[in-house]
């Protein structure tokens, strides 16, 4: 866990703490942190921040007294029981054991020894569990927006660098990139995008709407 | 600033630690009064008003009070974990389902008692609110909408095994690097 040297950027960690953020990068953003102490810290850090700029607004000028009653009427139920949660397993924590529902991945096969499962597809984004055999290329693509891909087995690299177990690597609408899964394990990665990839070759871009991605 | 004024704590934070120890009315009702006209305020600001504001409030309240056994004044201020919950809360009801969050550590000591990290933790909370006070008006603006962002609109758009020690440090240096990056927004 020492050596994630692939960080998730400062910008997005504060997007996720003021809740701003589209679900699809929020899933990626949790899965980091659960995994990477630096940016636990940075995300605490810009919480404690929220919090000093929460303390300077103006207090809303509303009547609170009636709204204080009903809380404190209600301090003494039990709170509702929180909806099942799902512990880490394996090679995925917690926040994607969540996003599994605690059950192991339902891969399908998108072609070349590649698979995937959707996790959340919306019309904002999506998040996907991409597994990639050692020595496979994912075919070369654009990106329309923003694409965030964390690395949970295995490892691969690209025009931009090699990434390993809790790296994270931001692609953005400039890069063109063909990521190759590193040799040794199979690659599995959490990968979330808003907006739809762009494939250069014809094959994936003929199975783009099948497949959702 | 006098230096004993800069390690003593909050009054929020002292009144969440009277919540969680001896599960204290008065303090919960001290709270309530501190934060909800600032939570609405809040809320205001990504449309969030009238009762649907009111329920995001008493949620956030009601969780202040069930889990204040998790607060650690050695890791955050009253005030950044609130502003936590109720923004849990807020994305909660928006997208009428749980928010993906990080997995606890696992913690190996209670959260409490850690006299020099809750003292370190609270002069960088002093130092934050003076680099905020010293902004102009539009610069402040513009890290009040970085974290009060507008949701509304926005939407479009295993324990790692270290001590608890480590991520205090390390939360204590990214507040320092986070306090610089507001020095150098003002320095622009
Ligand atoms: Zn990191
Ligand atoms: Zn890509």
């Amino acid at each position: 866990m020492n050596d994630i040297t692939h960080h998730i950027p400062p910008r997005l960690i504060r997007a996720y703490a003021s809740g701003s953020l589209p679900k699809s990068f929020s899933l990626v953003v949790a899965a980091h942190v659960s995994m990477c102490d630096e940016c636990r810290a940075r995300l605490e850090a810009e919480e404690f921040a929220g919090g000093a700029v929460l303390d300077t607004l103006a207090p809303a000028s509303s009547d609170n007294y009636e709204l204080l009653a009903r809380t404190l009427a209600a301090l003494d139920t039990p709170p509702l029981a929180e909806p099942q949660t799902h512990g880490a397993a394996g090679i995925y924590p917690a926040p994607i054991m969540q996003a599994l529902k605690g059950r192991p991945p339902r891969w399908r096969p998108l072609g070349g020894g590649i698979r995937q499962t959707i996790l959340d597809s919306d019309s904002e984004g999506s998040v996907r569990l991409l597994y990639i055999p050692p020595g496979s290329a994912v075919p070369d693509h654009g990106h329309n927006g923003l694409e965030l891909t964390l690395v949970l087995q295995g490892s691969f690299h690209d025009e931009t660098g090699s990434f390993g177990v809790g790296d994270v690597e931001v692609a953005d609408a400039d890069l063109d990139h063909t990521p190759m899964a590193g040799e040794g394990m199979p690659c599995i990665c959490l990968a979330a995008t808003d907006a739809r990839l762009r494939f250069h070759s014809f094959v994936p871009r003929l199975l783009q709407p099948i497949f959702r991605i | 600033m006098d230096t004993e004024a800069e390690s003593r704590l909050s009054d929020q934070t002292i009144w969440l630690i009277a919540v969680r120890d001896q599960r204290d009315r008065a303090s919960f009702v001290r709270l309530f009064e501190f934060y909800a006209p600032r939570l609405r305020s809040m809320l205001a600001r990504s449309n969030c008003t009238g009762a649907a504001a009111d329920d995001i409030i008493q949620d956030a309240m009601l969780k202040v009070w069930h889990k204040a056994e998790q607060f650690d004044p050695g890791r955050a201020t009253a005030s950044a974990w609130v502003y936590r919950i109720a923004r849990n809360c807020h994305i909660d009801v928006i997208r009428r389902t749980s928010r993906p969050i990080p997995e606890a550590l696992k913690v190996e000591e209670p959260p409490d008692h850690d006299a020099a990290s809750q003292i370190t933790l609270n002069q960088e909370a002093q130092k934050l609110r003076q680099a905020l006070d010293s902004l102009s008006a539009d610069q402040r603006e513009v890290i009040v909408q970085a974290y009060m962002g507008d949701l509304s609109h926005s939407e479009i758009s295993d324990n790692t095994g270290l001590p608890l020690g480590t991520i205090k440090s390390r939360i204590r240096l990214a507040l320092e690097k986070l306090r610089h990056e507001m020095k150098d927004l003002r320095s622009q």
